[in-house]
């Protein structure tokens, strides 16, 4: 529950960090870091309008999504503190149940029947196939790597012996920021500051959202963005004891925040047809990962 | 008791072949509920009987020809009856609702019925035969009568020819059956299953050619890549209630079959355990790759049906390697996971087929293009799709998501293990398994967004045709989806008495507890249930807070644009455009596009028409060759009554007189020889 409480703690000023980050890149003094999570409470008090064609189904799919997102996170170890929920293979359940609420989202946005809102989902579903690969390696490595099948034992036995397994750790990390990215349609592959439809994949499924269920949706960001980082600390504060690691947690996580920021300011979306090449990339640099852990292990041939 | 029972269960069978041609219509359709109800009844006691008091075997005195004919209902047995007696009996009550449409031609109706009993009870008896000639006598029977489920509406060319590749096909599957049988035959002198057992013991070598032998015939009923070409043109063609059950039930007979083979042969199972999983990750990748482009949702369903059994054999790879390896976690986890995912598929997929065929009754098209907005127009339909669609991409809370869970369990922990080639395989199927998960997301999300939401793309009119019995079955079938989704505890003993009948050399003597392995698997039951609960959470939470707040209704936003919205809705093709891009290389899509040239843009279209470049390269290109072949030997067909007196004179003579001439040149033969 330890780990839980404290990724709700950071979701709360994670995105007003990439935000006044990027603003401070941009030669400006931005919002204070509060604004995005008072924009997302005024909204969670706002009344809200649905479409004349949308079905039960688009009423209830951003509460499933931000369940699913929330059920994920539960699955989170701190450390040495497993997560509340923890089991052989439970890495397998986390990206299922995160894959629930896609599925939902997706949906929800072919219900409105709009004529941009499919685009987003085409895209959303075909990207979170072509990334899923790449999370799934990594798994499978660190499976390798330690021995374990579960978050808790995976990380709570990870340790850095030779220079190779500093490598191994530097691109999993590496890799995991990419997939929170993409996974959030951030900058390289979406840019969630161009208010034109047909480039847009995440904003534009959810253009007929609004009020309380808006707001959900864009908690969810945050806190997918949290869970991500939470996977990156968990490789650096695996055997601290507690009152180093709540510390080095949240400093990882800014940094983490900061390196978005930076990235979202300094880099240029792809053009759409050239994502799915970026994505297989990501899948090579984690099969990478898995011939390094092999290496490390003595188990190639 | 389990003797009689079945003999009762094939008498009721017999009797009510014997009375329906002398049937009503009214009395027709009650008479078959009744009685498959009873069988299933039957059916279901079995299955307990088994399961508590174990594996029960009989006999009866054959003929001189198939030597006697022996029984044998075991755990595996048990665990086929019961997927097929379930989804027989949610097909039979949805059927006779299905088929009330159809009342103008009774004999019809009637060859239906007793093609329908006839394939009940075929499959219910090949999961016990222990004898060869039997086995493909019952298989026989229960081709034929599938075909004449298939051919129900002859009248259309389409319906007659899928028909008829499926006829061809499921003969090329008894062939190599027969084979395999007629091998031990000349080996060891029986029919009897016992007898592979103690060939392929003696000669292990020789046991996996056998394996192969039994594993392409089962494979070609299974749908297997490249063996998959009948399933998505009999699917469609054959009526809703019939596509559930062939995809749920027939094409697992195949499953049954290799499990079946595995059980009886000796082999070196670490090998087939690599072929089969090759095999399996290739036919679930390509399965779903097709099944997105589909534009028909019964054939889109067909090639989803090829991807299943694509994850169905991976588990059996896995536990093929478990057993090679004597690794007892990977046998169990492997074997397990196949057996629940069949179980989960027959559900699951007879659900969708069952939801597919009441939009067909409402709108009278498959065409997802044309469809749009049916979760208005039938409601408990849209939402038993929406529950199946879940659970077929293996999405927590739903059935499927447990099976998906052991496999993956099982590919996880093999990954540790200290064979270099092992655990490249182990990756590469995790990876097939979790692109398959993906896609599948795809398949669904278009399958069900597209035919349930947005408004209808064309100007279908619907009628109406959720009444309680077209609905109930499917309620039925969904609620055992989510009770096998959130206590799989139930099943977990099931599961390990059915794979403990794999284990070669006593597997399981060594280690004790072994049992645990699946029951703690499934505490993952327990979070789906958590996670049900956290859902209704946070509904309620949404509920209770914007309970003051105002809610209004307005048209979609369209940037502005009010005027023909449901013609600018995103269609199937649009959603898969990107995708279809991204795997243009492996498929095969012919187009058909017309552009506008002119400064003024007048009309514009494009059509695409998916094919299986599989289907292309393995069948109509050699029947292409081989048609030409025959093309030349065109001039012996002229049409002359005295030619072709001369042609069977010419035979007649030829049968005669070639012995004598072999005899006479091993006479020459021989002379040479004393020289």
């Amino acid at each position: 529950m330890l780990s839980f409480s404290i990724i709700i703690t950071v979701s709360i000023f994670f995105m007003g960090i990439v935000v006044r980050t990027k603003s401070l890149a941009s030669g400006r003094k931005g919002p204070g870091v509060m604004q995005p999570i008072k924009d997302i409470i005024r909204l969670l008090r706002k009344g809200a309008v649905f479409s004349t064609t949308t079905s039960y189904i688009f009423r209830i799919a951003p509460s499933i999504y931000l369940a699913s997102i929330l059920m994920a996170i539960l699955m989170l170890p701190h450390g040495n503190l497993p997560g509340f929920i923890s089991f052989g293979g439970d890495f397998v359940m986390f990206a299922y149940i995160l894959g629930m609420g896609k599925f939902m989202m997706i949906i929800a946005s072919l219900d409105t029947g709009s004529s941009f809102e499919g685009m987003g989902a085409s895209r959303e579903a075909l990207f979170s196939m072509l990334i899923e690969p790449a999370f799934f390696i990594v798994m499978g490595s660190l499976a390798l790597f330690t021995g374990h099948t579960s978050f808790y034992d995976i990380f709570s036995t990870l340790h850095f012996g030779s220079h190779i397994s500093y490598l191994i750790g530097t691109l999993a990390a590496f890799v995991l920021v990419f997939v929170a990215m993409i996974e959030n349609s951030r900058m390289p592959v979406d840019d969630p500051k161009t208010h034109l439809e047909l480039t847009m994949i995440h904003e534009v499924m959810v253009l007929d959202n609004s009020g309380f269920d808006l707001g959900m949706i864009l908690y969810a960001t945050p806190l997918k963005f949290v869970m991500y980082g939470t996977l990156i600390a968990n490789f650096f504060i695996g055997e601290l004891p507690l009152q180093w690691s709540i510390p080095v947690f949240f400093i990882i996580q800014f940094v983490f925040a900061v390196t978005i920021g930076i990235i979202e300011s300094f880099s240029a979306r792809f053009r759409m047809s050239h994502n799915p090449q970026f994505i297989f990339i990501l899948t090579s640099v984690s099969l990478l990962i898995f011939f390094g852990v092999l290496l490390v292990l003595g188990k190639f041939i | 008791m389990e003797v009689k029972l079945f003999e009762l269960f094939n008498c009721l069978t017999l009797v009510l072949i014997v009375i329906i041609p002398f049937l009503g219509l009214r009395q027709l359709a009650g008479f078959c509920v009744s009685v498959i109800s009873v069988q299933v009844l039957i059916a279901f006691i079995l299955v307990f009987l088994i399961f508590q008091q174990g594996t029960t075997t009989f006999h009866y005195p054959g003929s001189v020809i198939t030597g006697i004919l022996s029984f044998k209902a075991d755990y595996l047995s048990a665990w086929f009856i019961a997927l097929i007696s379930f989804t027989v009996l949610t097909g039979t009550f949805y059927g006779v609702k299905y088929l009330e449409k159809y009342q103008a031609a009774l004999s019809k109706l009637k060859m239906h019925a007793v093609s329908f009993l006839l394939v009940y009870t075929a499959l219910i008896d090949l999961v016990v035969i222990q004898n060869g000639i039997l086995f493909l006598v019952a298989w026989e029977i229960m081709a034929l009568a599938a075909f004449v489920l298939i051919i129900f509406e002859w009248e259309k060319k389409e319906t007659l020819k899928a028909g008829i590749n499926f006829l061809i096909q499921s003969h090329i599957c008894i062939l190599l059956l027969t084979l395999g049988f007629i091998w031990v035959k000349v080996k060891t002198g029986s029919f009897d299953f016992s007898a592979i057992v103690s060939y392929t013991s003696s000669h292990p070598a020789l046991g996996i050619g056998l394996f192969m032998v039994f594993l392409t015939g089962f494979a070609i009923k299974a749908g297997f890549v490249p063996f998959h070409t009948w399933l998505p043109l009999a699917h469609p063609a054959a009526p809703a209630h019939i596509s559930g059950l062939m995809s749920g039930v027939i094409i697992k007979i195949g499953i049954f079959g290799i499990l079946r083979m595995i059980s009886l042969i000796h082999a070196n199972y670490t090998l087939i355990g690599y072929f089969i999983l090759g095999v399996s990750v290739i036919t679930g990748i390509y399965g779903v790759m097709l099944a997105i482009v589909q534009h028909n949702l019964k054939r889109l369903l067909a090639y989803h049906s090829i991807e299943n059994i694509g994850i169905i054999g991976m588990g059996i790879g896995l536990g093929c390697l478990g057993i090679g390896m004597e690794n007892t976690t990977l046998f169990l986890l492997g074997f397990g996971g196949a057996l629940l995912h069949t179980l989960n598929h027959s559900l699951f997929k007879s659900l969708l087929f069952f939801a597919a065929g009441n939009v067909y009754q409402a709108t009278h098209t498959m065409n997802i293009e044309a469809l749009g907005g049916m979760i208005k127009k039938v409601p408990h339909t849209g939402y038993l799709f929406l529950i199946a669609s879940l659970a077929i991409c293996g999405l927590p809370p739903f059935n499927g998501f447990i099976s998906e869970f052991l496999i993956y369990k099982g590919f996880f922990n093999g990954i540790e293990t200290n064979h270099f080639l092992f655990t490249l395989a182990m990756l590469f199927s995790i990876l097939g398994l979790v692109l398959i998960g993906g896609l599948a997301l795809i398949c669904f999300t278009k399958a069900f967004g597209v035919v349930f939401l947005g408004t209808m793309r064309s100007n279908l009119i619907t009628e109406k045709v959720e009444t309680p019995l077209t609905i109930v079955p499917l309620y039925a079938i969904a609620f055992a989806i989510l009770l096998i989704g959130v206590m799989p505890f139930l099943f977990s003993n099931a599961l390990f008495q059915v794979t403990s009948l794999f284990s070669k050399n006593n597997l399981f003597g060594a280690v004790s507890g072994i049992s645990t392995t699946l029951h703690g698997s499934t505490v993952i039951g327990f979070i789906s249930l958590g996670f049900i609960f956290f859902i209704l959470a946070v509904l309620y939470l949404r509920k209770r807070i914007s309970k003051n707040n105002t809610l209004s209704e307005c048209e979609t936003w369209g940037c502005g644009y009010i005027g023909d919205i449901p013609k600018a809705q995103y269609t199937a093709s649009s959603f898969i455009r990107t995708y279809r891009k991204l795997a243009e290389p492996v498929l095969f899509i012919k187009k058909d596009k017309k552009i506008s040239e002119t400064l003024y843009p007048g009309e514009t279209s494009q059509f695409t028409h998916p094919y299986d470049k599989a289907e292309w390269w393995l069948i109509d290109k050699p029947l292409h060759w081989y048609k030409r072949l025959l093309n030349r030997f065109v001039f012996l067909q002229n049409g002359n009554i005295q030619n072709y007196i001369l042609y069977g004179f010419i035979f007649i003579t030829l049968v005669f007189a070639l012995p004598l001439f072999i005899s006479k040149i091993m006479d020459f033969i021989n002379f040479l020889n004393q020289l």
